[in-house]
């Protein structure tokens, strides 16, 4: 293969920004504040073990709302025609020009007991929803904000579906129903798994909105690792040691999952 | 070209959420708004001679008038890098994780204590800081710096309750609303070990720097039972919370009363009869410092009357400076005097934070991360 120079500056922010750090992460984990080896770190993990539970529960939640509202989504984006496809493309992209932080801002102000959302259910006649400062209101958070994650890789796929497979799938008789339960839903495998890897990983380990809508009261693995670097004690050894249980967690849940999914990509030639 | 969108769109999404994820975790660096952070650009900007010389200054946010810093610039000639942090954690963490450059810094009394016992700080040369006798006596000598080597105290103040009067419509005296099932699920806490510990221990009668163990376990028996009737543990959300009537009760720091009660003339505040902390926030000169000098200058500058009273007006904070604060104290409507200045009989009531032990900061934690999850 010929050295391609056009990656040179790719690689290189890849090793400063990427590698050292989680270079540094392993390090820090395995020594002690003066800098000497020891596994002492690891050694409170069970207490964190309710934290852990929740987070990859949350996560997991998150990640399946994502499909069932996603997946349609993309779906009808990639059927649509390129003009359109254009303008619906803009309106999913449109919110992340925002500030994340200001998002999940407008969230709290929506979900919250004197919020948008009871004052239109109460102005209706209706029964107001407490949703604010529980588990529910991360999740929707997590969704809301992760979602064009999930929609954009399972539409990039369905949309390089070969039109020819779906007509010759209906000149053999598949009715649209098996058309797309035994065609499109296969091939487009491959994007629920990047979406999933994509929604998923970011979902653990969110901290801001578990503070905004969370009011601090469902604590995650992101709030964690926040308090061991920035909180009383100061102890980024174990702040270390806690993201590297998660990230292996993390990488051999990708890497099962992509083992799951591996015939199907072949099958679209990725 | 479809895929050319998606790989941009994709780009862009990424860029936005590492973006935002970076100024969110730490804004040492930075300035943490970028109100602050394009002010803070303005006086650095104005100046076009190359090797002038220039300090690096590190404050909480929102407790200077940026003006403040111009005038350092003109009379001075010294150019000021400013940026805030968020906490006096993310202020020690940075420091010492290194790739921080700072002459003068303003962390608050224990983390002061902190970076003192372990041999953070510079020692002051009182002959460049003549300001310095102006600083009122009651905050000299504090614990956290004894004999006053280390330390120039730049604003003061405390901790109370502030409670929306239209909701609970008694008068609140005592930490223990707090803990009452009467507000049920209107209550607010502290989003940090420190404050949170430190409201239970004074309500339970403790001393707020306490290292006996068991007085810090009975607290979080009550603050692992007050978790059931909290509405949320926060920081800065109270302001929102409590201006618009989402939440009832809260404690938080005094002179950010003012600011929520223009927003909400509901609200109001109280020192609790059982006492409170009282926190001091002061000027020093971290190790690293390469301008020692000019630190000790812009220090002399902060402490300096009518540079005090411009904090002063713009944030509401106390000023440490006592000719500063008697004049303040006469521009202030009464009833906002009591909130920004703190009277004999509280003052005596309160307890300044102090350093902890390394084993009892790693019992904060624990059962910090008890409670919350």
């Amino acid at each position: 293969m010929k050295p391609n120079y056009f990656s040179i500056p790719y690689v290189g922010w890849m090793a400063l920004f990427v590698v050292t750090p989680i270079v540094m992460v392993f390090v820090f984990a395995l020594t002690t504040p003066t800098g000497e080896f020891t596994l002492r770190n690891f050694s409170d993990m069970g207490l964190f073990l309710p934290v852990f539970i929740r987070s990859f529960r949350l996560a997991f939640l998150a990640t399946v709302v994502c499909i069932v509202l996603g997946y349609p989504v993309a779906y009808l984006l990639a059927r649509e025609t390129t003009r359109v496809q254009r303008i619906l493309f803009m309106l999913i992209m449109l919110p992340l020009w925002m500030n994340f932080l200001l998002r999940t801002y407008a969230w709290m102000s929506i979900l919250e007991n004197t919020g948008l959302l009871n004052q239109l259910l109460s102005f209706l006649s209706l029964p107001t929803v407490r949703i604010i400062n529980t588990e529910t209101a991360v999740v929707i958070g997590m969704v809301y904000n992760f979602l064009p994650f999930m929609i954009l890789p399972i539409y990039s796929v369905i949309v390089k579906i070969d039109k020819n497979l779906i007509e010759a799938a209906h000149d053999l008789g598949a009715n649209t129903f098996s058309v797309f339960r035994k065609l499109i839903a296969p091939l487009s495998i491959p994007g629920i798994l990047s979406g999933v890897t994509m929604v998923f990983v970011p979902a653990v380990s969110a901290f801001v909105i578990t503070q905004l809508l969370g009011g601090g009261m469902v604590f995650l693995l992101g709030d964690l690792i926040e308090m061991q670097f920035l909180g009383t004690a100061h102890n980024p050894n174990v702040g270390s040691a806690i993201s590297i249980v998660m990230m292996l967690i993390v990488i051999v849940f990708v890497i099962v999952m992509n083992k799951f999914g591996s015939g199907e990509e072949k099958a679209v030639g990725l | 070209m479809k895929k050319t969108i998606i790989a941009i769109a994709l780009l862009c999404l990424m860029l936005t959420i590492a973006l935002t994820a970076c100024g969110q975790s730490s804004s040492t660096q930075g300035g943490s708004t970028a109100e602050s952070g394009s002010e803070a650009q303005a006086p650095a900007g104005q100046d076009s001679s190359s090797g002038q010389e220039t300090i690096f200054v590190h404050n909480w946010g929102y407790f200077i008038d940026m003006d403040v810093l111009r005038i350092f610039e003109e009379e001075y000639g010294i150019r000021v890098r400013y940026s805030e942090f968020v906490n006096n954690e993310t202020l020690y963490a940075a420091l010492n994780l290194g790739g921080m450059i700072a002459d003068v810094i303003i962390p608050s009394d224990y983390m002061i204590g902190r970076m003192i016992a372990e041999d953070m700080l510079y020692e002051l040369n009182f002959d460049n800081i003549p300001n310095a006798s102006l600083i009122d006596p009651r905050f000299r000598g504090l614990d956290f710096d004894p004999e006053n080597r280390f330390a120039v105290p730049y604003k003061v103040g405390t901790v109370g309750l502030i409670y929306n009067s239209a909701m609970i419509p008694y008068e609140i005296t005592s930490w223990g609303a707090l803990f009452d099932e009467r507000f049920a699920g209107q209550i607010l806490m502290f989003d940090n070990p420190r404050d949170a510990f430190a409201v239970a221990l004074k309500y339970l009668g403790y001393n707020i720097n306490t290292t006996n163990e068991s007085e810090i376990q009975e607290a979080f028996e009550l603050l692992s039972q007050q978790r059931g009737i909290l509405q949320a543990y926060v920081m800065d959300q109270i302001f929102d919370k409590l201006e618009s009537g989402e939440a009832w009760i809260g404690p938080y720091y005094a002179p950010d009363f003012l600011t929520m009660y223009a927003n909400n003339p509901d609200l109001r505040f109280v020192r609790p009869v059982e006492g409170t902390n009282f926190f001091v926030d002061a000027m020093v000169i971290p190790r690293g410092s390469q301008n020692r000098a000019n630190a000790e200058k812009f220090i002399n500058f902060m402490s300096r009357t009518d540079i005090a009273l411009m904090n002063m007006r713009w944030s509401h904070y106390a000023s440490a400076n006592y000719e500063a604060a008697a004049i303040f104290a006469q521009e202030l409507d009464p009833a906002y005097r009591e909130v920004v200045f703190v009277g004999e009989v509280d003052y005596a009531k309160s307890e300044v934070f102090l350093h902890l032990p390394q084993h009892i900061l790693d019992l904060y934690d624990r059962l910090w991360i008890q409670l919350r999850s």
